[in-house]
């Protein structure tokens, strides 16, 4: 079975002795050092450092030993299957990393003139016409340095929109289903809206007799994510484009789930206003135990005017930065956008091709539903909202009833799972599904890969009904048995930094 | 399809695929999007390369378009200005290039995700230590977003909606905080400078600050590079009228200059980019985000904090994300943030580089940075006409430059600059009208004594034919 590293590597503030260097700096020469002089009398005296920073201190082969150790202590796409609903773990290319670290991207200045970077901006403004062209919008704009981030841009733009109409104040509800990633509100409400909250049908999509009822005169747009976070595509799309579009509204594409369409079907031909692209999802670009990603938004042609500066435009000879925009909302962050995870994704769309990204769409579908079909049988497993119907690249079981037969929650089972060297699904989410589990194996598996996860759903779900107990105590072998996330939390037992640790350690034993 | 499917998408092969097609019971994979409207199928092929190029092909294509690019080892260039050119260590390289790290997500699952989830924490907390604050967060955006949210937080905080921000601010990072607070009424403030030093201007802080002032920010280094030396007195302004004081900080500053934390910071954001990670035309980069070990504070923050923690039984020590019903999953609307995906792994290069400096090699660095931008302005004042510094303060590793005695404009000199393979400093006249023809340059450990001559000399002969 499966046994992760365990190095029990301690904190590098307990690591190295005084004196000890990891670094060696370009010498500053004689002649700087004398002309100068000692810094101390150019640095005003209440602006020097008195006390240094309390770093650990370590030579460098004791540094890379101890986060190459810590990194046999994570789990990566590389390391086994990874189906996270919504977030599209899929195999991120070699070569990508490889062009990404090239110094040719690495050691250029945002901030150089024009006539030196001609070649990056090229491949920006490509890729902008690619994801634009995928998307079935007018223009890309890549500045958002994450799904949530194009979000809160898209919303803005909603806001612009409605401004640029003379509606601020009336057009403050933006529509949301429940289904909805937790980033959606949150954006919405971060651009001034109000939420109001679109129950779904026994389908599992929007009830579009809700959404009618919802819908007024206050209403800014709808953002929706389709296929939805239950992997059902959004049957009443038509529809609802024309209810939003007819109540003046916008209609916002949550991106994330974009994948199991490439090159099939385009958000912009359903009659989506803005969308945003998930970089790190969709493009295969690596997730970086968190981050960087980036989310490329892409609007039709009367929402252009509102997109952030600089943009990017050619006169058939040269690639300039303009920011003469007046319209544009502004800026959301500095410089241009995640360029080097961009690159990556340009790199990609030129070795799938249309013809390959369509491959990739129809094989995440067929992976998750040949997954799906295998899980139909798991006793304790259901599929809630029409389990007749095909899902697309992800799928949502619920274990409510595992749980009521035998105590084992979806938690239980996501621990248990990572005995097995699998990543957990995502759980408990979206929250129309009690018990969820969130399955999505992306086109990088292979059917070997399915079949053994497939199995060891099975294994657990029997193991919950004769042996709950090893469940309730998985995981084992992992570098560390389960966590106690209350006490992470807990006011009292809070411990954010080493900083914070050293004050509760001298509070209890001075 | 081809006989053997894509290398990347292992199901793709035929027969594999036909397999699986059986076992669910389809014909064609075109059955499982039967419920998509027939009329939003694709019919035409897309305005795309039709077929993928062979791994060889693009490496080839896309080093060709790259090398249309200069590079700062192609000639030295003089910038900063939110993003600076320092040197990458190879250790740092390798770390953040192991694919455990690499291709890992957020760890939802801390028991698998120790490694992560450690180095983060260490990130968190060397963060601290630089800043002299108790708790960090992962990482934001940038810099500029950060001070978007630093904002909204102080908002919340206090319950007040004013903003005080100096005059002299990266415009961009000006206009991504206008973005992210007036979507909440929150009302920004400009605070203006003494002309001859660029310091803060107390009297007109003095006349704006009120009893709707949330926060007071300042930069240290100041976006022209002078260090802010009335921090103790701003402190004391800010915090007498009940607002928070929010420092934005260059971490390779802070081997050398006070750290925000000893005087009375509430908040710090700042860009850690220079810490370990390239510049890659401006992103991704790394937004600091860091506050005092107040409850208060600490419940407003954005972001994802990892924290220390045990197994059930207590005997083991572990590492788990905390605080998450502040977060977007849970909170939804109501969230101190959106914010999701991150710079995670900027955030682990920021700790391997870290670690690697210690605190003799933080000290090295910023003296070493600040004694060659300080030989640069030397160099530079001298010639007939430039004025070096324009503001009587010292500087770090920034400084203006201005041509009015020279007569010539910043784009001019620039142009002249480049055409002898030297890429000058940001032109900032239109950023700050009042300073004239001014650009602003950046001296990093990578320049040479060498490079920072090569400049004077040129822009000195640049000048003399005039
Ligand atoms: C459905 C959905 N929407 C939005 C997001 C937010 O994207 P990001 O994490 O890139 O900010 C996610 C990410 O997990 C998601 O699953």
């Amino acid at each position: 079975m499966f046994k992760q590293a365990r190095w029990n590597e301690p904190l590098i503030f307990n690591l190295g002795k005084a004196g000890r260097v990891g670094y060696s700096l370009p010498k500053v020469e004689d002649t700087v050092k004398k002309a100068v002089g000692d810094l101390n009398t150019l640095i005003p005296e209440n602006m020097q450092r008195k006390k240094a920073p309390k770093l650990p201190e370590l030579s460098e082969p004791e540094v890379v030993r101890h986060y190459m150790r810590l990194s046999e202590m994570n789990y990566g796409v590389d390391s086994g299957f990874y189906p996270l609903g919504s977030c599209t773990m899929k195999y991120n290319p070699k070569i990508n990393e490889t062009l990404a670290s090239l110094p040719t991207i690495g050691m250029i200045h945002p901030n150089q003139d024009g006539s030196t970077v001609q070649g990056i901006l090229e491949i920006l403004y490509r890729l902008e016409g690619w994801l634009a062209e995928l998307t079935g919008t007018d223009e890309v704009c890549l500045q958002p340095a994450a799904g949530a981030h194009g979000e809160f841009l898209g919303a803005l733009i909603i806001r612009a929109y409605h401004k640029f109409n003379g509606e601020t104040d009336k057009r403050r509800e933006m529509l949301i289903p429940d289904s909805a990633h937790g980033t959606n509100p949150a954006s919405a409400a971060m651009a001034g809206f109000n939420v109001v909250v679109v129950p779904s049908d026994e389908d599992g999509c929007v009830d579009v007799e809700a959404l009618k009822a919802a819908v007024s005169e206050k209403t800014a747009g709808l953002m929706l994510t389709n296929p939805n976070t239950l992997g059902v595509f959004e049957k009443n799309i038509e529809e609802i484009a024309k209810i939003i579009h007819e109540a003046g509204g916008l209609l916002y594409y949550d991106g994330a789930n974009l994948n199991p369409l490439l090159c099939k079907v385009r958000p912009g031909d359903m009659g989506f206003d803005i969308v945003h692209i998930n970089i790190h999802k969709t493009f295969s670009t690596p997730h970086g135990g968190g981050g960087p990603g980036a989310g490329p938004v892409g609007v039709t042609r009367e929402l252009c005017k509102f997109l952030p500066v600089p943009r990017i435009v050619f006169d058939g000879e040269r690639y300039r930065l303009d920011y003469d925009r007046p319209y544009s909302v502004g800026k959301i962050r500095g410089f241009y956008g995640n360029v080097a995870v961009l690159l990556k994704a340009y790199a990609y769309i030129l070795s799938m091709g249309a013809e390959g990204l369509k491959e990739a769409a129809e094989v995440s579908v067929l992976n998750a539903n040949y997954v799906m079909h295998k899980l139909k049988s798991v006793r304790g497993l259901t599929l809630p909202y029409n389990s007749e119907k095909p899902r697309k690249h992800e799928c949502v079981f619920s274990a409510k009833q595992l749980k009521n037969d035998t105590g084992i929650s979806a938690l239980n089972i996501a621990k248990r799972l990572l005995d097995y060297g699998v990543h957990a699904p995502t759980i408990y989410f979206p929250l129309i599904v009690e018990e969820a589990l969130m399955i999505e194996p992306t086109e990088t598996f292979e059917k070997e890969e399915l079949d053994r996860f497939v199995e060891a759903i099975h294994k657990i779900c029997e193991e919950a009904y004769v042996n709950p107990e090893t469940v309730l105590k998985a995981p084992s072998n992992t570098a560390v048995q389960r966590l106690d996330e209350v006490k992470a939390s807990h006011p009292k037992t809070m411990t954010l930094s080493w900083r914070m640790y050293l004050k509760k350690q001298n509070a209890t034993n001075p | 399809m081809k006989r053997h499917g894509h290398p990347y998408i292992p199901n793709s092969q035929p027969e594999i695929k036909a397999e699986m097609m059986r076992e669910i019971g389809i014909n064609s994979t075109n059955e499982l999007y039967a419920d998509v409207p027939q009329k939003y199928h694709l019919k035409n092929p897309l305005n795309l390369p039709a077929e993928g190029l062979a791994e060889f092909e693009v490496k080839k294509h896309v080093e060709n378009l790259l090398s249309k690019n200069k590079t700062c080892a192609d000639m030295p260039v003089f910038l900063g200005a939110g993003c600076w050119p320092h040197y990458v260590p190879a250790a740092v390289k390798e770390i953040v290039q192991r694919s455990e790290f690499l291709t890992s997500y957020t760890p939802y699952q801390p028991e698998i995700s120790q490694g992560m989830l450690q180095t983060l924490f260490e990130y968190q907390s060397m963060i601290c230590e630089l800043t002299a604050m108790d708790v960090a967060n992962c990482s934001m955006y940038d810099w500029a977003s950060a001070l978007g949210e630093a904002a909204r937080m102080a908002s919340r905080v206090t319950k007040r909606n004013e903003i005080l921000v100096p005059r002299i601010i990266n415009p961009e990072r000006l206009a991504t905080l206008k973005v992210y607070t007036e979507p909440a009424d929150i009302k920004i403030s400009e605070i203006d400078y003494n002309r001859e030093t660029g310091q803060l201007d107390l009297a007109d802080l003095k006349n704006k600050i009120s009893e709707k002032t949330a926060a007071v920010y300042i930069e240290n280094p100041s976006y022209l590079g002078f260090i802010e030396e009335q921090i103790d007195e701003i402190a004391r302004m800010a915090h007498t009228r009940g607002a928070l004081l929010i420092v934005g900080v260059d971490p390779t500053s802070l081997g050398i200059l006070r750290p925000p934390g000893d005087y009375g910071a509430d908040i710090v954001i700042g860009e850690a980019q220079p810490l370990g990670n390239p510049m890659n035309f401006g992103g991704p980069l790394l937004g600091i985000f860091a506050c005092r070990d107040d409850l208060n504070l600490v419940r407003q923050m954005p972001g994802r904090i990892i924290g220390l923690t045990t197994n059930v039984d207590g005997s083991q020590q572990g590492f788990c994300m905390t605080m998450q019903t502040r977060e977007q999953h849970i909170r939804r609307e109501k969230a101190t943030s959106n914010i999701c995906s991150n710079e995670a792994l900027c955030a682990v290069a920021s700790a391997v580089y870290m670690a690697l400096l210690g605190p003799q090699g933080l000290r090295e660095l910023g003296e070493t940075i600040m004694c060659k931008a300080n030989y640069a302005m030397r160099l530079l004042s001298r010639i007939g006409g430039v004025k070096v510094p324009v503001f009587k303060s010292a500087h770090f590793k920034e400084f203006t430059v201005n041509f009015d005695g020279v007569g010539a404009s910043v784009k001019r000199m620039h142009e002249r600059l480049l055409q002898t393979g030297i890429h000058g400093g940001k032109d900032v006249s239109r950023e700050f009208p009042e300073l004239g023809e001014t650009a602003l340059y950046c001296i990093t450990e990578i320049h040479s004594q060498e490079e920072i001559e090569l400049l004077a000399k040129t822009l000195e002969s640049i000048v003399s034919k005039r």
